[in-house]
């Protein structure tokens, strides 16, 4: 019982941990300080991920573990500093919504997500209750990164963190095949691919990875 | 072999046909080939399928083909009811068939026709054989398209591509309603086989709701008003032999999944659901005829008298559902009878009155009647048919039409020992407009008939008119034919009936075969009954015997006069009565009414040489009340909406987000 409760706590604090730098991201203005608490992000995810492996005995998790911490935290983000070094753009500061107000939307995500997640899922194991809430948050939080930034930089991770909530959810399900973890993670890196490919085209064309530059090619106003 | 195995057979030869027409299409001898192919196969099919009805018992037999969803497979199944509307399906099919041996040589591009004809008949089978919703809907669907290619044959002609359109949205329209039907009736279990539909319980709120979304999309496909408006756009605008085809069978084919549906999978029926039905059926037997009577467009009026027969069948369906509900099985076998026996009739005589639109299209290029006119003495032939299809449609005796409408008055007249009051008041009403609906289909047949085939030519075309080829005379002249022997041994026809009724309500008419002298009795003899064979024995007698008095006793000589042209002093074939001239009493009466007619007569001064004018104003009110509406408001909100695809990816993301978010909040608060 009381190895229980204190891998419960562990896994808890760990999910939480996911969450809160989810807000961390919020409020980066920075390209490089944005890479860095990613970097951070998909580290904490990858020891949730391995922590999982170990109380539910599942070692395929531990391969989930490795992709994340050897992909998210490592090539991912290497890659994407190179980009934003070729590109000259780590000095800009780009935010489309204040971040208070950022920060105030980002929190009532997560009450929404606790309340919703909590109460739907009355009957459920409750490391699973948990662990649901914390990564819809987590999802919830990476969308309005995506929403709020200008960059497509920080755009693009934005949408590898909601994807890190998505692993989330996933190991933290019991059952769930190593397969759809695989193919998961591998449709991350293939999207990271073409939305790199994407970002030098954008760059060559317009000089900025701005996406509104793309907004004015199409006549449009914002 | 079993029936149904042949009956499978015979839709495969139609599926290959079409390949083979694909394959010959710019062949010379192709029309000749398919449609010899088309007859013979539907021949078969047909012989097979009034072999199974009027065989010993027919025992319903199902087969599951492996095609299809992967776990569910497709089932076909052929029982009494199934069969009875495979002999329309095909019926119509052979005749169409044989007519267009001969009239398919005059179309211009058949190779637009020959591919889609067979397919079309095969879609039809396939919709009365299948035995799981899936396969209903799909053959539903390929029907529907195969129709739609064929209204679509001559798509160079003005409005032909307005008409198609109009169709297509409409079938659309009306698959998504059978759909919710059926996703419905195979409930949260989800098994769409018609056997487990038909065993399940069904709550009386889904009882409600599927019967309000099959009179929506079978009826839609059948032409109920207000949902009618595709029908007499698209029924004519494809070639005469389809436009039977369409008009006479697959109407025919919506009514069959109205009834296998509402009767047969609803299992017993509550009685409010035949409240509606027979105020649709009343209704959309009167406006249909009054829409009919308006009509100057030979091929065009013929639609609109399919919507009027439509309604008729659909009132007697819902007589049978009212004594259905009540447990009145006599009474409910009587008035589903009529209605089946009805269904026949009008394939065989829409059949024969669009040849004959076909044959007179053929002839002279019109179908306008204000310019025909005369072609009586041009065309005796297919006078003679179309004039047996008119009094058939008319309901007079001897003829079929009278004997199916005489059944359903009969049914109408059992209402007084239905209990609730609502049905006791509501049955008489549409008897009485049905009746209405009788008198103006005479009235409109009458003008059909004589606009277009008596009096002098109109134009120059109708002059030179001449009768057309051996083959669609034959075909007319069988349907003829046949209208005049379900008319005079209707006994047979209600015979062989019974199975359907005993299979579908629990009982059955009494056996007509049994009573003397080939006369029916619905209920007993002491009631009433009829006997086409001694009314057609006095007619002809009577009939003779008078012209042998007349030249008998009158002058032999034969003189040819002039007309008497009511003192105006130079008859030309304009001052004939017209179209128009000849309904202009009953616009009068009933169209101030319900199509807001106006007559705008702009007479000049004394002394003013210019023409007076007469122009006639008409107002489509379902059209206008119903569908431009829906038109507008749906250009409205697509002007709107056209916002959207212009937004920054930003916007695009942050939509997502806010979809996903109120759902979840929605989520959050209703659960």
């Amino acid at each position: 019982m009381q190895m229980h409760s204190l891998a419960f706590d562990i896994s808890h604090t760990l999910a939480g941990g996911l969450v809160l730098i989810s807000f961390m991201m919020l409020y980066q203005d920075r390209l490089y300080s944005l890479l860095n608490v990613f970097a951070l992000h998909a580290v904490v995810l990858a020891l949730s991920v391995a922590w999982q492996a170990y109380i539910q005995d599942a070692p395929h998790l531990y391969i989930t573990a490795v992709i994340a911490l050897v992909f998210k935290a490592i090539v991912i983000p290497v890659a994407l500093h190179r980009i934003v070094k070729q590109l000259g753009i780590h000095r800009d500061i780009e935010s489309a919504v204040s971040i208070g107000l950022t920060m105030l939307a980002g929190m009532a995500l997560v009450a929404l997500s606790m309340v919703l997640m909590l109460r739907v899922t009355a009957d459920a194991d409750p490391l699973a209750r948990e662990d649901l809430a914390f990564a819809l948050s987590v999802v919830l939080l990476g969308l309005l990164v995506m929403v709020t930034r200008r960059n497509a930089v920080s755009q693009v991770v934005g949408f590898m963190s909601l994807e890190n909530g998505l692993v989330l959810a996933a190991t933290g399900a019991k059952g769930m095949p190593l397969v759809v973890e695989i193919s998961v993670a591998f449709s991350i890196l293939i999207a990271f691919i073409v939305i790199g490919i994407f970002l030098f085209r954008i760059r060559e064309r317009f000089d900025s990875v701005d996406v509104s530059a793309l907004d004015d090619y199409r006549g449009e106003r914002r | 072999m079993s029936s149904l195995v042949l009956q499978m057979s015979c839709v495969a030869g139609l599926l290959g046909i079409a390949v083979l027409a694909i394959v010959l299409s710019r062949a010379k001898t192709s029309t000749t080939i398919i449609y010899c192919a088309t007859t013979a196969v539907s021949l078969v099919a047909l012989f097979g399928s009034i072999r199974f009805l009027v065989g010993e018992a027919p025992n319903a037999s199902g087969l599951v083909l492996p095609v299809g969803l992967p776990w569910l497979g497709a089932h076909f199944r052929l029982d009494a009811l199934a069969s009875f509307f495979l002999v329309v399906v095909n019926l119509g099919g052979a005749s169409a068939s044989l007519y267009g041996l001969g009239y398919g040589h005059h179309d211009p591009a058949p190779h637009r026709v020959l591919p889609f004809f067979p397919a079309f008949l095969a879609g039809m089978n396939l919709v009365v054989l299948a035995d799981d919703a899936f396969s209903y809907l799909l053959c539903w669907e390929f029907m529907s398209l195969a129709s739609w290619a064929l209204v679509m044959a001559h798509h160079r002609e003005p409005d032909n591509a307005k008409a198609s359109y109009v169709y297509l949205v409409m079938a659309s329209f009306g698959t998504l309603a059978l759909l919710l039907a059926f996703g419905l009736l195979a409930g949260p279990t989800g098994d769409y086989g018609f056997a487990a539909i038909r065993a399940a319980r069904h709550t009386p709120y889904v009882a409600a709701l599927v019967l309000i979304l099959m009179l929506l999309g079978a009826g839609s496909k059948a032409g109920l008003v207000p949902l009618h408006v595709w029908l007499p756009l698209a029924h004519p605008a494809a070639p005469s032999h389809v436009s039977a085809l369409m008009s006479g069978v697959m109407t025919k084919v919506a009514i069959y999944g109205f009834i296998r549906v509402t009767f047969d999978l609803l299992g017993q029926p509550i009685w409010p659901a035949s409240v509606v039905v027979l105020f649709l059926g009343g209704t959309t037997a009167v406006m249909g005829i009054l829409y009919a009577l308006m009509e100057k467009d030979l091929k065009r009026l013929l639609a609109y008298s399919t919507i009027e027969n439509i309604g008729v069948i659909f009132a007697g369906l819902g007589l049978a559902l009212a004594f259905q509900a009540n447990g009145q099985k006599l009474a409910a076998a009587l008035a589903f009878t009529a209605a089946l026996f009805h269904v026949l009739n009008h394939s065989f005589f829409k059949s024969l009155l669009f040849f004959g639109a076909g044959a007179v299209l053929t002839a002279t290029g019109e179908r306008d009647m204000d310019k025909l006119g005369g072609l009586i003495h041009r065309m005796p032939f297919t006078s003679f048919v179309v004039l047996v299809g008119c009094v058939a449609i008319s309901a007079l005796p001897p003829f079929n039409g009278f004997v199916s409408e005489w059944l359903m008055f009969q049914a109408v007249l059992q209402s007084p020992e239905l209990p609730q009051w609502a049905l006791k008041i509501m049955v008489p009403a549409v008897g009485a407009l049905l009746a209405l609906a009788a008198a103006l289909a005479a009235a409109c047949f009458v003008k059909a008939f004589g606009v277009t085939f008596l009096g002098r030519p109109r134009s120059t075309a109708a002059e030179a008119a001449h009768e057309v080829d051996r083959y669609s005379l034959s075909a007319m002249f069988i349907l003829a034919a046949l209208c005049l022997l379900a008319g005079v041994l209707p006994g047979l026809v209600i015979d062989a009936l019974a199975p359907i009724t005993i299979d579908i309500l629990g009982g059955r008419m009494p056996i007509q075969a049994d009573e003397p002298w080939l006369s029916i009795a619905p209920i007993a003899e002491s009631r009433s009954s009829y006997n086409g064979l001694l009314v057609m024995i006095f007619i002809t007698v009577s009939a003779s015997l008078s012209v042998f008095v007349i030249h008998r006793f009158a002058s032999h000589a034969l003189r040819r006069g002039p007309a008497w042209g009511c003192g105006f002093s130079d008859p030309t074939p304009a001052a004939q009565y017209s179209a128009e001239s000849f309904a202009q009493p009953i616009r009068r009466v009933f169209g101030t009414l319900v199509f807001r007619a106006r007559d705008h007569v702009d007479m000049p001064a004394p002394g003013d040489v210019r023409p007076a004018r007469l122009r006639i104003e008409l107002h489509d009110l379902v059209w206008e009340g119903v569908y431009l509406p829906i038109v507008g408001a749906v250009g409205f909100s697509s002007d709107r909406l056209n916002r959207l695809q212009f937004l920054t990816i930003r916007r695009y993301l942050s939509l997502v987000f806010a979809t996903l978010v109120t759902l979840l909040l929605v989520l959050a608060i209703w659960s």
